[in-house]
């Protein structure tokens, strides 16, 4: 970025810089006023910035290395288990967050004031430069590029005029001096440098702000069960720090009818694959009806200026716990979350109240059970069939909701619990089964299986602003790359006429566009000469 | 035709122009061998010329003279066979984007296949513009190490199994297609600056047996070459980050989120961008540019093998 110089000024560049270096040589009692400056200047060099730059790709590594807080947190909770010791090194250097530590954090910062320390002066040096004439043109030309000297046929008058012409129709921005035009184009390249590196700091602006004014929020939805834009039906919600999520959010309400997978299985390998998720949701905003929608997945839903994804979809099977006298103590389909392709799912049930003791259920769904020669069962589809099969062990004891330990709706915490069933007298239900608990407690039952998806419902309100920026940033990149900034003279000097050119910066067909010119102006002159 | 004879087509043309391209490589190096016996240095021919018992005057010999414009027949063989692996390696390429009926670069062998042939063709297009013939060693070499490579250990694994949702998206051609262009653009640019880092040696009086070096142009000309190319590759790894995070946005709901793939092209575009500004930094041309480009060509193919094989993350499309 450092942009103050890229390839444009690179001839103006190690004369100021070295001016710079002697200034501080010569000097080498600095007052405060003098240091701040030194500092400044160092910061905002090219080469700082170049430093900068590469620290921050080297520093971007480790949050690819370990995984991330932000993006996979159960891996994450994973490593900590894996390896407690090395987790607890790398955590207190934030490598779990990379992306928000101090260290990374200080770099893109410097970087980003390094930049705009660039950019100021820049702007207005280039500023000064659109108002300027081009500069004067060189005593001797023929050191300069593409240097081409022809005889001239007609008086020095008109061919300074005609070279004017000639240079203003190529778009060059011309000025005459004496028997000589200079011209100067490619003005857009320093333009679309400046919009680039601007565009780049109105990049992460956004994105601050983003963050700042948005949110993201996590449900997992089960059929026929609606949801209500508010904090408390979030299972999970990360607001920003400029926004209250009690008033923030607006109010709309969703509902999924039906979820319609659809697969295909691979004759040879008989492995089933997705080739479609539609969720069927009714939706509805503050004050209007239920009006029908679908997400899929690359098609999120807007609505309430959030957008509504779908990210994952399983079983839930629905479950009545009741004591033995027949009292319902507890129903409600439990979202079961898939391990494997076919949807061979894992889940628990708890069961606090209503019973002798706090009973808790783990154990696994199949939608399309088969069993193993070993007995074993494994799901042969992900299709919801009449072998859908739910294996239970229970558990008695402290479930942990006291203390917060058995939080975690998706995990049962056993450890002051005993197990009631072993492995082979785990309950195995069919849909529509009720089995008896072990030691009569009561019974359970699986009355049906509802489908359920996962949404991740956001808000970013700086999410255009940042396309923009990266658009605006990539037009800027274009031109600053692509377009020729050159300088061109035309000289008349003794009956002849003199064509050179001067790149600024990166120029392979300069030589190229002075021949161009040469040929262009014969030409002018040629017809204006009496046949 | 059924699918599976396409593809059984395809598989052959993949082999047959992994052959050609072999052949070719081979013919590649005869001419850079040609080269360096070419460019003997001027002692011999005194030598020689003494040896002959000849009284005349002894002439010394001209200086090597740079015969980058006119290349041998053996380097015109050698492109033509390039050409030749080309047109069969486009081939496989469509055919098996019809036996899969979709674009057929939606897992690694595929992505492979259709990467190399793209930097195939950017080596052959960029001959039409500069003789760079003397980078055939380096293209046909890799393409034909990186197909074989793929069709051995990625080839097996990938059925023509129809693509996963999040996969079906138009983003699917745009974003991925620009990153293999990307790739194409940066791996000639790796190989400019390779040989860059070399000729600056030479030019330094180091290597002097590396007398075919006398036929490549100077470093400073490689460089300006490499600087073309790569910035080329710049734009279109920019374009690679923006359409990817637009279709984020749309697969994954969110446009951002530093998943492994992601990280890997944040780095990858700042030390291209590093590699931009070190052009235009005092001390920083030269060798240190060029390693600068041979570092993010090395993140690239990171990003392609180590980060897709043995990373966790959101981009799981290799098929395997």
């Amino acid at each position: 970025m450092a942009s103050s110089r890229p390839s444009d000024a690179i001839d103006q560049d190690p004369a100021e810089e070295r001016t710079a270096e002697t200034r501080v040589a010569e000097n080498p009692k600095l007052g405060p006023i003098g240091f701040a400056r030194f500092l400044w200047r160092t910061l905002t060099s090219m080469r700082t910035a170049l430093v900068l730059l590469l620290l921050l790709a080297l520093a971007a590594v480790p949050g690819s290395l370990v995984p991330q807080r932000s993006s996979d947190p159960n891996g994450v909770f994973q490593y900590a288990a894996r390896d407690p010791e090395g987790f607890k090194i790398l955590d207190a250097l934030g490598l779990f967050s990379t992306f928000s530590t101090p260290w990374f954090s200080a770099i893109y910062l410097l970087l980003f004031v390094s930049l705009i320390g660039c950019i100021i002066p820049r702007t207005k040096h280039h500023f000064d430069a659109l108002r300027a004439r081009p500069p004067k043109t060189p005593a001797r030309l023929a050191r300069l590029v593409g240097f081409t000297s022809v005889d001239n046929p007609v008086d020095a008058e008109t061919a300074v005029t005609s070279a004017r012409q000639v240079l203003r129709s190529q778009g060059y921005r011309v000025e005459r001096y004496g028997d000589s035009i200079s011209a100067e184009r490619g003005y857009l390249r320093e333009t679309g440098n400046l919009i680039f590196h601007t565009a780049l700091v109105g990049v992460l602006a956004a994105v601050g702000l983003g963050g700042a004014f948005g949110f993201t929020g996590q449900r997992l939805l089960v059929e026929g069960e609606p949801f209500t834009n508010v904090l408390a039906d979030y299972d999970s919600f990360t607001g920003g720090s400029a926004i209250d999520p009690d008033t923030s959010l607006q109010p709309f309400s969703l509902r999924l009818d039906s979820f319609d997978p659809e697969y295909e299985q691979d004759p040879t390998t008989l492995a089933w694959h997705p080739l479609d998720y539609d969720a069927n949701m009714s939706v509805r905003t503050a004050g209007g009806d239920w009006t029908p929608a679908t997400i899929k997945i690359n098609s999120p839903l807007e609505i309430g200026g959030a957008q509504v994804y779908l990210l994952g979809n399983g079983f839930a099977p629905i479950v009545t716990v009741r004591d033995p006298d027949g009292l319902e103590v507890f129903h409600g389909a439990v979202p079961f979350i898939g391990l494997d392709a076919n949807l061979w799912s894992q889940g628990v049930i708890k069961v606090p109240d209503g019973l002798s003791d706090q009973l808790g259920f783990s154990g696994f769904f199949y939608p399309d059970a088969i069993a193993s020669t070993s007995g074993a069962l494994a799901s042969y589809s992900p299709l919801l069939t009449d072998n859908a099969r739910l294996t239970l062990q229970v558990y008695r004891g402290d479930l942990g909701l006291a203390d917060g330990s058995g939080g975690n709706v998706y995990s049962l915490d056993t450890t002051d619990m005993e197990q009631l069933t072993t492995r082979e007298e785990a309950l195995v239900l069919a849909v529509g089964d009720t089995l008896d608990l072990p030691g009569g407690m009561g019974t359970i039952e699986l009355e049906g299986v509802a489908e359920y998806v996962g949404l991740d419902i956001h808000h970013d309100p700086a999410q255009t602003w940042v396309l923009g920026f990266a658009l605006a940033a990539v037009f800027g990149l274009l031109t600053s790359l692509f377009i020729p900034r050159r300088r061109m003279w035309i000289k008349v000097v003794d009956g002849t006429i003199e064509y050179a050119g001067l790149a600024r910066g990166e120029d392979p067909a300069l030589a190229g566009a002075v021949a161009d010119l040469a040929r262009a102006h014969r030409e002018a002159l040629e017809r204006r000469m009496p046949s | 035709m059924t699918p599976e004879t396409l593809a059984a087509w395809s598989l052959l043309g993949t082999y047959s122009a992994t052959a050609v391209y072999v052949i070719a490589f081979i013919v590649f190096v005869l001419d850079l061998a040609k080269r360096s016996a070419d460019a003997a240095p001027v002692a011999r021919t005194a030598v020689a010329a003494e040896a002959s018992g000849s009284s005349a005057v002894l002439v010394e010999a001209p200086p090597a003279p740079p015969s980058v414009a006119t290349p041998t027949r053996n380097a015109r063989v050698a492109l033509a066979l390039t050409v030749v692996g080309l047109v069969v390696h486009v081939a496989a390429i469509v055919l098996r984007g019809i036996a899969a009926e979709r674009v057929p670069w939606a897992n690694m062998f595929e992505f492979a296949l259709t990467g190399t042939g793209i930097m195939v063709a950017v080596f052959v297009v960029a001959n039409l513009w500069k003789d760079v013939r003397f980078l055939g060693v380096y293209v046909t070499g890799l393409a034909a190490l990186l197909l074989s490579l793929a069709t051995i250990n990625f080839y097996d694994a990938v059925g023509l199994v129809p693509l996963p949702p999040p996969l079906q998206s138009a983003w699917l051609g745009i974003h991925v297609l620009v990153a293999i262009l990307a790739t194409g653009f940066f791996s000639l640019g790796a190989g400019l600056s390779a040989v860059q880092l070399i000729q600056n040696r030479r030019e330094a009086g180091k290597l002097p047996r590396l007398r075919f070096m006398t036929t490549v142009p100077s470093a400073e000309n490689l460089e300006r070459l490499a600087y073309r190319v790569n910035v080329i590759g710049f734009m279109l790894w920019t374009f690679t980050l923006i359409f990817g995070a637009i279709w984020a946005e749309r697969a994954w709901g969110r446009y951002w989120g530093w998943d492994t793939k992601e990280v890997w092209t944040f780095v990858i575009w700042v030390v291209f961008a590093g590699y931009i500004h070190a052009r235009a930094t005092r001390g920083w041309r030269g060798n240190r540019s060029a390693i600068l480009a041979l570092v993010g060509f090395a993140a690239v193919l990171f990003n392609f093998t180590v980060v897709n094989l043995f990373f966790s993350g959101l981009h799981a499309y290799s098929g395997l």
